[in-house]
């Protein structure tokens, strides 16, 4: 083996361990597909950096900012509703619906999401906007980077993208940190420095991670870093619009005179524009976010050739192969172009996968709407003593402790009586402390906004029929002796 | 394409041309290279864990504090002096009261009965189990019954002093004759004598045996145990007729504790714990529901 090893380091170059950098320098681009990216990121940094300064009145004393997520006092404010932690499955739920609906959207139009709602493709969007803006187009700022001696202009331009990097950031770390406390009271802090270190602290990781992700890192987060590359194509099929290189009109490429040459003149407009330096030509590759940039370049190139666009579209995997076994052997020119397009096919959105995802939507969204829709104010979850099981007391009669909590989502406290059903005559209820009524059941306060803890005795008289006993508590209004919440559980005694 | 890892870079080597040199078989090993900032990073780590390892170690067994002189072991003695003095003065207030003062009040209420639960599960538990619930020869604490009385001063006053603990003089102390072992009942004497025990709680086996063993019961054990059995807690004396048997309800338990007698033993928690942390304890056996107050 280490012969071998030998061999091969002395036929080839040294091996390396680590690969440098190709930076990428993306050319400005204008274009229908750029208009459209232009439309959707001020439209999503706008919700970003706005939506915690949307007010909604809750009533006094209560948090008045419509998207909150309290961690101080554990609550989770979206517009109209009130999540608890408990009901974390309204969170879960959501990522679900989120997650079925990416599946649904890459299916029909592939990497959409990579292309146009990523933040991390937003905001990198955002960063090379201002760099274009201060260092200038890709020729530029290659030209600067090759300098082995940068003038005093060109470190002025890198300190003020820096500078411009950072700024963004610290807004975007800035805006994070308001969807967890009330954003007008934490900017007042934050001026005047009073802001708590955790604040601080979050501000500014995700300022960090902002400037670095955006402004270093860039493209290397889509390729190393995030799975979902790794995976979509699992969820495309040959239906799935995608951004396609028709090579059948497009190869071989040559000159444009050339009369034997496809429509692809090797311009390279599609590479210089993309933002994570892929050769769309290459086919379907893990580094093509979707973003579409190289339909414009294209565009715009086949245009001052006059020539048909659509050289690079958003176009199916189904067409592409059709396409390219009718123009097979063809001449390149019109007649092929005309013979590529009429075989395409539309996609056909009642496919069985896109069936299926609508329907996991639907039935995923149907029971959040309906949890929501018929959650009570008053919950009670129960827990029964396991240490001991049961205490025999003198009389013979056995008992069960169990601890109630009693959730009151109301802002003012109440009072409930708790029964038992289900257990012998003569069992008692007791409550530390708590009075009965006439009745003999205990009466609780509940906590307003808040969770009860008590503990709970039932003692019923012995012999019981079983070993466990299937148990209801429930809380009832003490005036109309209707029920407000109810929990099931067992009485445990000894075998009979 | 995902092993060429700039996907479409001017140049890019395709499948299987880089490799790293290495082959086994005729299997060669393809170069999938890490970013150059990505390793650094890695080795960044590295040297930070060395420069970190001395200025906050963690050797076992050394007693070396490091450059800065911490570690996780003075961090946590900082820790609990700070807990320690954060409690303090509700601890004190807790010394000064009676427990069923301090569950009168639900906020020191709630304070002792979090701290009382921690006390009980390290100085209780392993006898009278985690929740009260006893074992033979270890009396249940979440019952009905009370050996030396189930009012709150009573309990206070059994932690404080203990059972039978021999280095304190207020200790509950009595002592159950050996009837059998020391020669003053007959074998049969004992046997009459269970029966009437067991029949005081309504589960007489054989009534004749259990007449014979009235007289025997008036005459030996009625005066700490009561005429009827009913137990005397002045006495520490256990009530014979009820449901609740400290050593088994069955004949042959019976039998046992008539001949040989029985003296559990808890030690005097005064000596031991903290003023406050037996009140806690007082109020957390409260929550159990079986003090009689």
């Amino acid at each position: 083996m280490g012969q071998q090893q030998q061999h091969h380091a002395a036929e080839e170059p040294p091996a390396t361990f680590y690969a440098p950098r190709v930076r990428v320098y993306p050319q400005a681009v204008k274009g229908k597909v750029r208009r459209l990216r232009w439309g959707v990121l001020w439209l999503l940094l706008g919700l970003y950096y706005l939506a915690p300064w949307l007010r909604w009145d809750r009533g006094p004393g209560r948090p008045d900012q419509a998207f909150l997520a309290d961690m101080e006092h554990g609550r989770l404010f979206f517009l109209g509703l009130e999540i608890w932690p408990q009901e974390v499955y309204y969170v879960t739920g959501l990522l679900v619906l989120a997650a079925i609906g990416l599946f649904a959207v890459t299916c029909l139009a592939g990497r959409l999401w990579c292309g146009f709602a990523c933040p991390q493709t937003v905001w990198t969007d955002l960063f090379m906007w201002v760099e274009r803006r201060i260092e200038g187009d890709r020729n530029a700022r290659m030209r600067r980077d090759r300098k082995p001696r940068w003038s005093w202009d060109d470190r002025l331009r890198k300190a003020t993208k820096h500078v411009a990097w950072v700024l963004i950031a610290l807004a975007t770390g800035g805006a994070w940190v308001m969807y967890f406390t009330d954003a007008p009271t934490l900017l007042r802090d934050l001026a005047r420095g009073e802001a708590s270190s955790t604040t601080l602290f979050f501000i500014g990781l995700f300022t960090a991670t902002t400037y670095l992700l955006a402004g270093w890192a860039r493209e290397q987060v889509c390729t190393y870093m995030c799975p979902w590359p790794r995976f979509q194509a699992a969820m495309l099929d040959e239906q799935s619009l995608v951004v396609s290189y028709r090579a059948w009109r497009g190869e071989p490429r040559g000159k444009p005179r050339d009369a034997a040459a496809g429509d692809c003149v090797d311009c390279a407009a599609c590479v210089h524009v993309c933002p994570t330096g892929v050769d769309i030509r290459d086919g379907q590759q893990l580094g093509c976010i979707s973003c579409g940039l190289c339909i414009d370049a294209c565009d715009a190139v086949m245009q001052r050739l006059d020539r048909p666009q659509g050289l690079i579209a958003f176009d199916t995997l189904g067409n592409l192969a059709r396409a390219e076994a009718a123009t097979a052997g063809m001449p390149r020119g019109a007649a092929c172009r005309g013979a590529g397009l009429a075989v395409r096919q539309a996609p056909n959105p009642f496919r069985p996968r896109l069936l299926l995802y609508a329907a996991a939507l639907l039935v995923v969204g149907g029971a959040m709407l309906g949890g929501l829709l018929l959650r009570e104010p008053v919950a009670l979850d129960m827990l029964r003593d396991r240490a001991p099981l049961f205490v025999r007391l003198s009389h013979g009669g056995i008992r069960n402790a169990y601890t109630l909590k009693i959730r009151d989502r109301r802002h003012e406290a109440a009072q409930l009586a708790i029964a038992a059903d289900g257990l012998p005559p003569g069992t008692q209820l007791s409550v530390s402390d708590a009075e009965t009524d006439a009745a003999g059941r205990p009466l609780v306060a509940t906590r307003a906004d808040d969770v009860a803890t008590l503990r709970l005795l039932v003692t019923a008289p012995a012999p019981l029929p079983a070993a466990s006993t299937p148990v209801v508590i429930r809380l009832l209004d003490p005036r109309s002796g209707a029920e407000v919440a109810r929990a099931e559980n067992v009485f445990l005694g000894p075998q009979p | 394409m995902s092993t060429t890892h700039k996907p479409g870079a001017h140049g890019a080597q395709k499948d299987g041309d880089n490799t790293t040199g290495h082959e086994w078989d005729g299997i060669r090993e393809l170069n999938t290279p890490l970013p150059t900032w990505w390793l650094y990073v890695f080795y960044a780590t590295i040297a930070f864990a060395l420069v970190w390892v001395l200025l906050y170690p963690a050797f076992p067994g050394t007693g070396w504090n490091g450059l800065l002189g911490r570690t996780a072991r003075t961090d946590i003695a900082e820790q609990l002096a700070a807990d320690r003095a954060q409690n303090e003065p509700v601890l004190a207030r807790l010394r000064g009261m009676t427990p069923a003062a301090i569950i009168a009040d639900p906020e020191l209420r709630d304070f002792a009965l979090a701290g009382g639960r921690v006390a009980f599960g390290n100085n209780c538990a392993g006898c009278h189990g985690a929740g009260g619930q006893g074992a033979p020869g270890f009396p249940s604490l979440a019952d009905d019954e009370w050996l030396w009385g189930g009012k709150l001063a009573d309990i206070q006053h059994s932690i404080e002093h203990g059972i039978r603990a021999p280095d304190d003089e207020n200790t509950r102390m009595n002592q159950m004759p050996r009837f059998l072992a020391d020669g003053m009942l007959t074998q049969a004497q004992v046997n009459d004598v269970a029966e009437h025990v067991l029949s005081l709680s309504g589960r007489a086996g054989n009534a004749v045996a259990a007449g014979r063993g009235a007289a025997v019961f008036a005459e030996n054990c009625a005066a700490c145990h009561g005429e009827q059995g009913q137990g005397n807690q002045e006495m520490g004396a256990p009530a014979l007729n009820d449901a609740i048997w400290l050593y088994g309800g069955d004949k042959a338990a019976v039998v046992r504790s008539v001949s040989f007698s029985r003296a559990g033993v808890m030690p005097a928690w005064a000596t031991r714990l903290d003023p406050a942390t037996i009140r806690m304890l007082v109020v957390y056996l409260h929550a159990l529901g079986g003090t009689q107050e």
